[in-house]
């Protein structure tokens, strides 16, 4: 399912690549002993380093360090054992050292690679270039007096992985796909919380457009600090859109940076070229090289927990559960985590239908996460006990359930309480039958000659009669002997 | 008696011991003398209440019979690129205006830890930038010699006040940082001894940052003793600081012991400069003598990259301080000069705080890592840098130390060689080569030129081996008889 834009002179694709920064789950800055609590008060954790005074010096987090290591892993990509921190030169006034310490030439992932697991179920593979190490700046608050900025250096050296892509992705789907799986792998990995609300995780998108089938790579576009994944979605429509316009208007798209407007969803130019930063890169002396032994790597790699792919693999062989149920189950760690205790003892199958059918539209009707789902793991997988062993029917189980959506309560106490225990007592059954066959001569009439769906009929007439309780299978075979007979 | 402000560190230390007088007293001879050599310009700031302060703590740990440190009383003056706690820093830079640290940097916590007194903030070159202390925003300082030749000299920079204040005797010793000659060419200029340690051997955390690969803090003294046993005190690793070194710091004054039989010394053919000042050829060919006599081989040694090292050094150096320097913005700390946009700000504050000799080298540095110049200048500098290392290598493979002159010249007048900065910068000539492979040199007083100035030798050592040139440096020492006398009585 490729994605064409339609031009004037003809197909049009879209040749996509993401630098993704994800902020590092650390308890202290990259090059500082400062705090990285989201939401504190500002300029309340930032330390003489962060602020730039004279004379301070960088020291690197180790901390930050595994955690980087730990996202390569997972992103089965290349560790440097030796990588050189940079400094990147530009003046702002969020930026207290007037250079940012990143690392250019020789960073400490190299390339790697993330399966993407698309909307129609199939999966395509999305190179990695690199991952890097760097410093995030502080935020400039422009709304909070007329004629003065101020400036809240919380952020100020908190460390960053940026991640960037390989221009490997076709479509808007694509790069959604991309951002949602490398948020699943930090995620499952705890080195980064992937909020893009809260700006844990951001992204600037690159986006240039070529004829379709071509495999020239044109300039590219790129719109910074996209906060969702949907407006990343957008940005690339229109920014793919505006760029075929441009071409065939006979213009040429210009490498320049641009901005996403969430409300228009559209982008605009924010500087072109000539105002193009020269960023003086050069090693920072404040620093050695990075370098670690392979043994730390070996290390964190011994220590790493499943990732989403390889459990999407157990939950197909090991499960049978088809790709796409499998996809949607790992996605989210704590859902897989929820997963796998329902289906503890239950039927796996029925229980990611469960999951994916029903507890899915739960969440997305009270608008919450699995954590704070009304019914607990342990409640479901009773009420799929109950299911199994002929307790109660399905039916029956769908009204059990809408109730455990509304108390909470465990299974087999509201069936208990309500009297909706299935009816699996054979003389209780017959009766019933008995009775709809005496009532329905007609219908008698009927099924003799052939009509065997009538037999539906007389089932509703017992079900009637048991409030629904009766079990379908004895119902049925009852009523095939009896009138068959 | 001698006067209190004649002693050496070591001198004082026994006599401090014998108790024969108190820090207090001692300190208060010397808060006398910096009052009254005022004139010299040598300090930016007197702190002779913190002074006082620390000398009555000393005399209290000695009453108490609590631990002595190695500079237990000894009163000394701090370079003022030194972040000082609750005292004004300038780095003798306008654009520093009112910058007091609510922190102590790593050396001069490490002195106070040994027990020195801090008499006040010595005058410097801004950020440490020159060979003359002409660049302070708190004007020139006048070398204590100037009366020898009737007219105003220069100190050497950039710890111009330092050298002014120990030679002058206003201060028992004091604290230098030298990233291109910035220790050992203003002590050849005023007399007394400079040693720039090992790059790694002295914490950088806390001193104004100039360029981070060359830095590095070392002491200035009246002798090579009082330098070993300063160094003692100010060295030592440092976590804060990623490019310490987690060595161990030795006894350095036991290093010195007269003997240096045996030793092989490297005279470097390359340093004999075509024009050179007669002058400073026969204090270096009198240098090798002595060391002959004390039973030195000599030996010639080759450093073919040596004139390359002056254009290496002013293309790493001035590339690190334009980053470096980016943090005095207006925004935090110090000047700000308000400007009608955040870039207005930046200029006017920038172009009114820092002088031109630190804009020069701001440009250089931002010129020399732009894009499309980086690899023609910053990557040949570094490679230039790495042979220069190499020969190093190469010719410690075969001596123990290198004798050198200091620098080309004896102190010049003060507003001499202002024109040219190339002119300024040949001053560093024979320091910056071993900045530049990291080593440690030391100057050493080996006589006077025919208008009575002084004249320094250099000794370069491996690598952590500040031992040995300490030990040889005391040999030239020795037989040299220095006297530092640089005061109108002579």
């Amino acid at each position: 399912m490729s994605y064409v834009i339609k031009g004037e002179t003809g197909d049009w694709e879209v040749v996509i690549g993401l630098e993704v920064h994800c902020q590092v789950i650390s308890n202290a800055k990259l090059f500082s002993g400062a705090a990285t609590d989201f939401g504190a008060e500002p300029n309340t954790q930032v330390s003489l380093v962060d602020a730039a005074m004279p004379g301070m010096l960088p020291v690197i987090n180790q901390e930050c360090v595994k955690q980087a290591i730990k996202t390569g892993l997972g992103l089965k990509a290349e560790i440097n054992t030796k990588s050189v921190f940079a400094r990147k030169n530009y003046f702002y006034a969020d930026l207290p050292q007037g250079y940012q310490i990143s690392q250019f030439e020789e960073p400490i992932v190299g390339e790697g690679s993330i399966i993407l697991d698309l909307p129609d179920g199939t999966s395509r593979e999305v190179g990695i270039e690199r991952l890097h190490l760097e410093q995030d700046a502080g935020k400039s608050l422009h709304d909070q007096d007329p004629k003065r900025t101020f400036i809240d250096l919380n952020r100020t050296g908190v460390a960053l992985m940026e991640i960037v892509s390989k221009p490997d992705m076709r479509s808007p789907d694509d790069a959604g796909a991309y951002l949602r799986k490398l948020r699943s792998i930090v995620r499952y990995l705890e080195t980064c919380d992937g909020n893009m609300d809260q700006g844990s995780m951001r992204c600037d998108v690159n986006v240039s457009v070529r004829p379709a089938g071509s495999d020239e790579l044109r300039t590219r576009a790129e719109t910074k600090n996209v906060n969702s994944v949907r407006f990343v979605m957008q940005a690339i429509e229109h920014e793919a859109a505006r760029q075929v316009e441009v071409y065939e208007n006979g213009g040429e798209v210009v490498q320049e940076t641009r901005l996403f407007d969430a409300q228009t969803g559209t982008t605009r130019s924010m500087r072109s070229k000539e105002h193009a930063h020269d960023y003086r890169y050069f090693p920072d002396p404040d620093l050695l090289p990075l370098v670690f032994d392979q043994a730390l790597v070996d290390d964190i790699k011994a220590g790493l927990p499943e990732l989403p792919d390889e459990r999407k693999d157990r939950y197909i062989n090991d499960f049978g559960l088809s790709p796409y149920d499998a996809g949607v189950l790992v996605a989210e760690k704590d859902t897989a985590a929820y997963f796998e205790a329902v289906a503890d003892g239950h039927d796996a199958k029925m229980a990611a239908n469960w999951v994916i059918n029903n507890i899915f539209a739960v969440l997305s009707d009270k608008g919450v996460g699995i954590s704070e789902c009304p019914v607990t793991a342990e409640n479901l997988g009773k009420l799929l006990g109950l299911i199994s062993d002929d307790t109660v029917s399905t039916k029956i189980a769908k009204e059990v359930f809408e109730i455990m959506i509304e108390t909470g309560d465990d299974p087999e106490k509201i069936v208990e309480e309500k009297g909706l225990k299935q009816i699996t007592d054979t003389g209780a059954i017959e009766a019933a039958v008995d009775e709809a066959i005496a009532n329905g001569a007609a219908q008698v009439e009927q099924y003799k000659a052939g009509n065997e769906k009538v037999l539906g009929w007389f089932v509703g007439q017992v079900m009637k009669a048991t409030q629904g309780k009766a079990n379908p299978g004895q119902v049925n075979k009852l009523l095939k002997e009896k009138l068959g007979g | 008696m001698t006067k209190l402000t004649d002693l050496t560190i070591a001198a004082a230390r026994d006599a401090l011991a014998a108790k024969e007088f108190s820090a207090t007293e001692l300190t208060e001879a010397y808060i006398q003398a910096m009052e009254a050599g005022r004139d010299l310009n040598a300090y930016i700031t007197e702190t002779p209440d913190v002074a006082l302060e620390r000398a009555r703590e000393s005399d209290d740990r000695r009453a108490r019979g609590g631990h002595i440190g190695s500079m237990d009383g000894m009163p000394i003056a701090m370079k003022d690129l030194f972040c000082t706690e609750g005292v004004l820093t300038t780095a003798g830079s306008h654009i520093l205006d009112g910058f007091t640290p609510p922190y102590e940097s790593t050396v001069s916590a490490n002195l106070r830890s040994a027990g020195a007194v801090m008499l006040g903030k010595a005058n410097l070159d801004e950020f440490a930038m020159g060979s003359a202390n002409i660049t302070s925003y708190y004007g020139p300082v006048k070398n204590p010699w100037s009366a020898k030749v009737g007219k105003d000299l220069v100190p050497g920079g950039s710890s111009g006040g330092s050298a002014a204040a120990v030679s002058g005797r206003l201060a028992m010793a004091a604290t230098g940082t030298d990233t291109g000659g910035s220790i050992r060419q203003p002590a050849s200029f005023c007399g007394i001894v400079g040693l720039k340690p090992t790059y790694g051997r002295c914490s950088r955390w806390g001193i104004v940052a100039f360029a981070s690969s060359l830095d590095q803090a070392g002491p200035m003294t009246q002798t090579v003793r009082d330098a070993a046993i300063m160094l003692g005190a100010m060295a030592g690793h440092d976590p804060k600081d990623s490019t310490s070194a987690p060595v161990e710091t030795p006894d350095f004054e036991a290093a010195i012991t007269g003997n240096v039989k045996g030793l092989t010394i490297g005279i470097p053919k390359e340093y004999r400069m075509d024009g050179m000042d007669p002058e400073i050829q026969a204090i270096w060919d009198q240098g090798v003598e002595w060391l002959k006599a004390a039973g030195c081989n000599i030996k010639d040694v080759s450093l073919p990259t040596t004139k390359y090292a002056l254009p290496t050094y002013y293309i790493v150096a001035p590339a690190e301080a334009s980053a470096n320097l980016a943090r005095y913005d207006g925004v935090r700390y110090g000047l700000r000069v308000p400007g009608d946009s955040l870039d207005d700000m930046y200029m006017n504050t920038r172009g009114e705080g820092f002088g031109h000799e630190v804009q020069r080298r701001i440009l250089i540095g931002t010129y020399a890592l732009s894009s499309g110049y980086y690899d023609a200048y910053y990557i040949k500098a570094q490679k230039v840098r790495t042979l220069i290392s190499n020969d190093f290598k190469a010719a410690f493979e075969d001596v123990d130390a290198i004798l050198t002159p200091t620098a080309p010249s004896a102190a010049f007048g003060i507003g001499e060689n202002q024109d040219d900065p190339v002119a300024m910068y040949l001053n560093d000539v024979f320091t910056v080569p071993t900045s530049l492979a990291g080593l440690p040199g030391i100057s050493v007083p080996a006589g006077l030129n025919k208008d009575g100035l002084p004249l320094g030798l250099q000794l370069i050592g491996r690598g952590f081996d500040e031992g040995t040139i300490l030990n040889v440096a005391s040999v030239i020492e020795d037989a040299a008889g220095f006297q530092c006398k640089p005061g109108k009585e002579a």
